[in-house]
């Protein structure tokens, strides 16, 4: 165990914890956009800033950054405090619609932005660049299908030249980790569009009861799992009630 | 043929002096790409034609940058038993003038620049006594307080010949490290020597190679950062087109000491002769067995491989570079972890900088008690410079750290440009600060740069007089990094954007005080928060003019004026007519066809009409049109 010091409370955790870890550990709320307790740290969205004290002094976002045995932390002085806002300020005035960014704000007392509203061609933006969808795709579905494109003011996220993208398999996972609801994706009929992505898969039919449930390229989940040959197939309810049969079947006696 | 011994480098040495010092003619033309840009290669073609067609033996050199680009085209010519002498400014004409001279046996005065002396060239001969008033050119005052280490070669052999290089010393130190030391006292070696990191941190080059080479985990690697991209700053360019084994033979040097066998030079795609030569150097090293299995028979392993860079400013930042050499996105991470514990493919690895691994050969073969008593205490050794601007000599300057910013500008440089006051320089490209001529007396070293909210930086030095805006100095910074931020983070990606759109509204003459206040607090904001190396350093411009130049800004919002008459929504040309000869010359240039007049009566302007171009204000022969401010 690492002990450490967060706003003057001792904590203890395991080797190998973030700061985030320690000071939530310690009971303090720190906002956060762009970490995922189930991601990577990656450090983008820098609202997370606290400053170190001891044994040296510096700003740092907590997330992404390992714990020491001995550092003393502070998430509500003036630099650290300053940060928050300046990058929630930031954030509002990027998208002033979106209703997570300006609860977000509110709860560090930010309520308007300084900054004029971006990017105004854009219409309503609502996707503040943390990468969860990217890195979801990436590091937990393996599919890479989707990836930031272009750099600075000009970074969005896309599919590779903005076209559907070959190797989507439709799960969803980006749209479900958006902390901002910035991802369209819509089941109509046997599709499933996703409309931010510019990708569109045919959803599979349960053979029994005939209703589209699943993105058809999740049809290779029966070369991983060989023992759901004979129930991949099947909707969820469908599987539950052939399990069930099955079960009844094989009770002794 | 592999070199395996002592004596095979000294047969190689041998064959490379036979080249630098022939019996005949040798010209070497300076052909970096500053050389190039100035038209070395017709300079080069016609020495070549004339000297064919007067039947002039010579051994005709491409080189690379002797530093003085301000006098390019460089021509350096050695007549054996009369001398060794430098041209300026050749010309296809001029360079044909001189292999003229040349096969009549003399050395002409005509464009002679200065007289090369001894040290370069063993058989002196009668130069001096032949061209008295030619300077030495060490009295040359761009030359007189250099001292070249990093670019010892830089001009003086052809980079694509290791005998040369090996004739002026190179190898001694590989082989002296991988025959006589253990790898930890190389290691010691580079502690000692005091050098730190010259792409601009300054971290302490021997402390990341300990922190490396302590680090558990198999394989390890070194890499060359040659991915400089700062506007007006060509240092690490100049090093790899001129004299590209320097730096072959510091990382291989670097992989023995932390125990890797695989290095990576990563140079910025823009810079194609760097590629090309650091490539030949490469190749040509592993012809010899230098690079490869079993080098000179130590049992030493080290191969390296040429990356080119994928083509963004922020590839520069070493956590970004990684990830680009390993096929991702140009992006940094956090650190910690250091590339030092974790780095390519998440093993241990050096990045060093081209400079700081050009600086390890000499280290080693000369000692680390000689490289530590260069410079001064804390900043050990020499340092590069780009010296660009509004100053009388730019050119390539290498230096002893502490050397004093005035004896940089006014001494090296010579002043500003025209005879101007120099108000202004800004050391470290887009990342560094503008420092005031009040603060001149300041030594060149990390620890004072950055107090005086600049950096050292990986060596640009951009001088400015007081036809230079400091306001729209930041705002022309500021648009750089905005758009070389990878907008990773929010603070760097939103912060210089509005950094940019607060200083865009100064410089129109729609800035009010409480935008000076914002621009502060987010420049604060911006250098405090973001994630890497760039963002921390982007508001430097914005943060140093504020507090250096700040009646500058005051000008813009308060009085809606530009002193030094940049900002065009903030001034007004107008024709005086006293002065105005009516000669046309403005009315026929204006691209907008704002000036109108009679023949050779008094023009005038319709401020309506022009755009601030100050195309007339260029032409004007009278200099009858002026800047109201």
């Amino acid at each position: 165990m690492v002990n450490l010091t967060v706003n003057g409370q001792q904590v203890s955790v395991p080797e190998g914890s973030t700061l985030l870890q320690a000071v939530r550990a310690a009971g303090v709320d720190l906002p956060t956009l762009c970490h995922h307790d189930g991601l990577a740290p990656y450090g983008a969205c820098r609202l997370c800033m606290v400053t170190i004290t001891a044994p040296r002094r510096a700003l740092v976002a907590s997330c992404a950054y390992p714990v020491e045995e001995g550092l003393v932390v502070e998430t509500d002085d003036a630099e650290a405090v300053a940060a928050r806002r300046l990058a929630l300020e930031s954030l509002l005035s990027r998208c002033p619609q979106s209703e997570a960014i300006r609860e977000l704000a509110a709860g560090e007392g930010v309520t308007a932005s300084r900054f004029g509203e971006h990017p105004p061609e854009r219409g309503e933006e609502l996707c503040v660049l943390c990468g969860l969808c990217v890195r979801v795709c990436r590091e937990i579905i393996g599919a890479s299908a989707i990836s930031f494109v272009g750099r600075g003011t000009e970074r969005r996220v896309s599919t590779p030249f903005d076209v559907q993208a070959e190797s989507c398999i439709g799960c969803g996972a980006c749209a479900e980790i958006c902390p901002t609801g910035a991802i369209q994706i819509e089941d109509r009929g046997n599709k499933r569009i996703l409309h931010t992505w510019n990708t569109t898969v045919e959803l599979h039919t349960c053979p029994e009861c005939g209703r589209f449930f699943a993105p058809e390229p999740l049809a290779f989940l029966k070369e991983m799992f060989p023992e759901a040959a004979d129930t991949w197939a099947l909707c969820p309810d469908c599987r539950r009630r052939r399990t069930a049969l099955q079960w009844i079947e094989q009770a002794p006696g | 043929m592999k070199i395996q011994t002592r004596s095979d480098l000294d047969a190689l040495r041998d064959r490379g002096l036979s080249t630098l010092y022939p019996s005949g003619v040798r010209i070497n033309v300076g052909m970096a790409t500053c050389g190039l840009a100035t038209g070395a290669a017709d300079v080069y073609r016609a020495v070549r034609d004339e000297a064919g067609a007067r039947g002039l033996e010579l051994t005709l050199v491409a080189t690379g940058c002797l530093g003085y680009c301000q006098q390019e085209p460089l021509v350096d010519v050695r007549l054996p038993g009369r001398g060794r002498v430098l041209y300026a400014r050749m010309t296809p004409e001029r360079a044909r003038d001189l292999v003229a001279a040349l096969a009549s046996g003399e050395l002409p005065a005509e464009n002679a620049l200065a007289i090369i002396p001894a040290e370069e060239n063993p058989d002196p001969g009668q130069a001096s006594g032949a061209l008295p008033d030619v300077p030495l050119i060490g009295e040359l005052p761009f030359y007189a307080r250099q001292r070249k280490i990093i670019l010892r070669n830089s001009g003086m052999i052809d980079p694509e010949s290791i005998e040369e290089y090996v004739a002026r010393d190179g190898y001694l130190a590989l082989v002296h490290v991988l025959l006589d030391l253990p790898p930890q006292t190389v290691v010691d070696e580079i502690v000692q020597s005091g050098l730190r990191g010259r792409g601009g941190g300054g971290f302490p080059t021997g402390c990341k190679w300990q922190i490396c080479r302590d680090a558990p985990g198999e394989p390890k690697y070194v890499i060359c950062n040659g991915d400089e991209g700062d506007p007006g700053a060509y240092m690490d360019r100049t090093v790899l087109e001129s004299d590209p084994f320097s730096v072959v033979e510091g990382m291989t040097i670097g992989g023995y000491a932390i125990g890797a066998n695989e290095g990576t030079i990563y140079v910025r795609d823009e810079y194609p002769l760097a590629v090309e030569r650091v490539s030949h150097a490469v190749a040509r090293a592993e012809e010899l067995g230098l690079l490869g299995q079993d080098i000179l028979g130590s049992g030493f392993d080290f191969t390296l491989q040429v990356v080119r860079g994928a083509g963004a400013f922020v590839c520069g930042e070493e956590t970004a570079l990684i990830a680009s050499i390993e096929g991702g996105m140009g992006e940094p991470r956090p650190k910690p972890p250091y590339p030092a514990t974790s780095g390519l493919w998440g093993q241990p690895t050096v990045i060093n900088n081209v400079k700081t691994w050009a600086s390890v050969a000499p280290i080693l073969a000369r000692g680390a008690d000689w490289y530590a008593g260069i410079g001064v205490e804390g900043n050990a050794g020499t340092v590069v410079f780009s010296l660009v601007g509004k100053v009388a000599n730019t050119g390539l300057v290498e230096v002893p750290m502490g050397l004093t910013l005035r004896e940089m500008i006014e001494g090296i440089g010579g002043g500003g440009l025209d005879g101007r006051a120099v108000k202004a320089v800004q050391t470290g490209g887009p990342s560094g600060g503008c420092l005031p001529a009040r603060l001149f007396h300041l030594p060149i070293d990390y620890e004072t740069l950055t107090q005086a909210g600049s950096i050292m930086g990986s060596g640009g030095m951009v001088v400015m007089d007081e036809d230079t805006c400091m306001v729209d100095v930041a705002r022309y910074f500021l648009k750089f990094t905005m758009a070389e931020s990878c907008g990773k983070c929010t603070p760097c990606r939103e912060g210089t954007r509005h950094m940019y759109e607060i200083l865009t509204r100064i410089v129109e003459g729609e800035g009010t005080e409480a935008d000076l206040e914002l621009l502060e607090e987010v420049a604060t904001w911006v250098k405090a928060a973001s994630l890497c190396g760039l963002g921390q350093t982007a508001p430097n411009p914005v943060l140093s003019t504020l507090r250096y130049f700040r009646d500058e800004y005051d000008a813009h919002v308060v009085e809606k004026r530009c002193p030094a008459g940049v900002c065009r929504a903030l001034i007004e040309l107008v024709i005086q007519p006293e002065l105005c000869t009516g000669c046309g010359l403005c009315e026929r240039e204006c691209p907008v066809g704002a000036i109108s007049g009679e023949k050779k009566e008094p023009h005038i302007i319709d401020p309506e009409l022009c755009t601030r171009c100050r195309i007339c204000y260029d032409v004007c022969p009278v200099g009858a049109i002026e800047i109201v401010r």
